[in-house]
């Protein structure tokens, strides 16, 4: 057997490896816990039903890994976030990008406060 | 830029933009911080496998519930209180003696996350998609499964409207468990369908 047997597939990416009560630690840093909360928020909300924001994500990531851009499985949540609420007219993509430079220049002048 | 400070920049961008978003949809009245809170808190502390294995300790015990839960998932995992809000139906997929069965969401990250919680890291990964459908044999060999020639290995591919769960075997040597102390025996990872249960006389 050419393929030796191993545990690539199991052993990776054991972000959420860590024992919980019910489950596991779920977050690897508390953005991913605020944009997964956010998501479902607004899916509560009746924003959007799920199946849109999942429809958007999985183009996400296949556009992602065609591309081999190596952003993490958050980060591409996000994105798809971002386009949702903006093709829902809840914000205008100016208004994001000018919020976010907003917290990018305090994170710079401020590190204390940049790691959210 | 390196490879890795691209993937360190774009993960602190990302950081920056969900709070950017969720300032913006909390000043527009939309949400609150308190609702986002609830929301992760509900996925982090009450929502997760244990679900899931109550639900298998219930149908290895009951007959009927067993029958109601492989007729219909959604409603019989909603009798012991555990629905969903995101309007996916649940089917549960019996193993047996001939047959193994095993979820993936081959698109994204789709899970039955009402009984087992939110999906572990490997589940999301391009290695476990891509490659559960076209070799189910190997990937299962690789969470040292290794499943005889005479069983059949099933693989099914979730999406947004339909997601799926596995019921285990009942493992040799608990005839006389009751519910409870089967709960614990049942684990995650069997109910994705890349483990079995062993047997807690073995």
């Amino acid at each position: 057997m050419t393929r030796g047997i191993d545990r690539k597939i199991a052993d990776a990416e054991q972000e959420s490896a860590l024992p919980r009560e019910n489950g596991e630690l779920l977050f690897h840093a508390p953005w991913e816990a605020r944009a997964f909360g956010l998501a479902v928020a607004l899916c509560e909300r009746r924003v959007y039903e799920w199946r849109e924001f999942s429809a958007t994500l999985a183009s996400r990531i296949a556009a992602a890994e065609k591309e081999n851009d190596p952003s993490s499985y958050y980060a591409r949540w996000v994105a798809s976030l971002e386009k949702l609420a903006v093709e829902k007219g809840l914000v205008a993509r100016e208004q994001l990008a000018a919020k976010t430079l907003e917290y990018a220049s305090d994170s710079h002048e401020d590190h204390d406060h940049g790691h959210a | 830029m390196s490879r890795h400070s691209d993937a360190v920049q774009a993960e602190s961008d990302a950081a920056l933009r969900t709070r950017a978003l969720e300032s913006l949809l909390v000043e527009k009245g939309l949400l609150t911080t308190d609702i986002i809170d609830r929301v992760v808190d509900r996925y982090e502390k009450d929502v997760g496998p244990l679900n899931g294995a109550r639900v298998v300790a219930r149908a290895w015990t009951d007959p009927d519930y067993k029958r109601r839960l492989l007729e219909n998932g959604t409603a019989a995992i909603a009798e012991l209180g555990f629905v969903g809000k995101e309007s996916a139906d649940i089917v549960v997929l019996e193993n047996t003696s001939r047959v193994h069965n095993v979820i993936v969401c081959t698109l994204c990250s789709c899970y039955p996350w009402p009984v087992l919680g939110l999906p572990p890291g490997w589940y999301k990964s391009y290695a476990y998609r891509s490659r559960l459908v076209r070799e189910p044999r190997a990937v299962l060999r690789e969470f040292d499964l290794h499943l005889p020639d005479s069983v059949e290995a099933r693989v099914w591919d979730s999406n947004s409207d339909l997601r799926y769960m596995v019921l285990p075997e009942r493992p040799a040597g608990t005839e006389d468990y009751t519910e409870d102390d089967l709960i614990p025996l049942v684990t995650r990872d069997a109910m994705i369908g890349v483990a079995n249960i062993e047997s807690p006389t073995t």
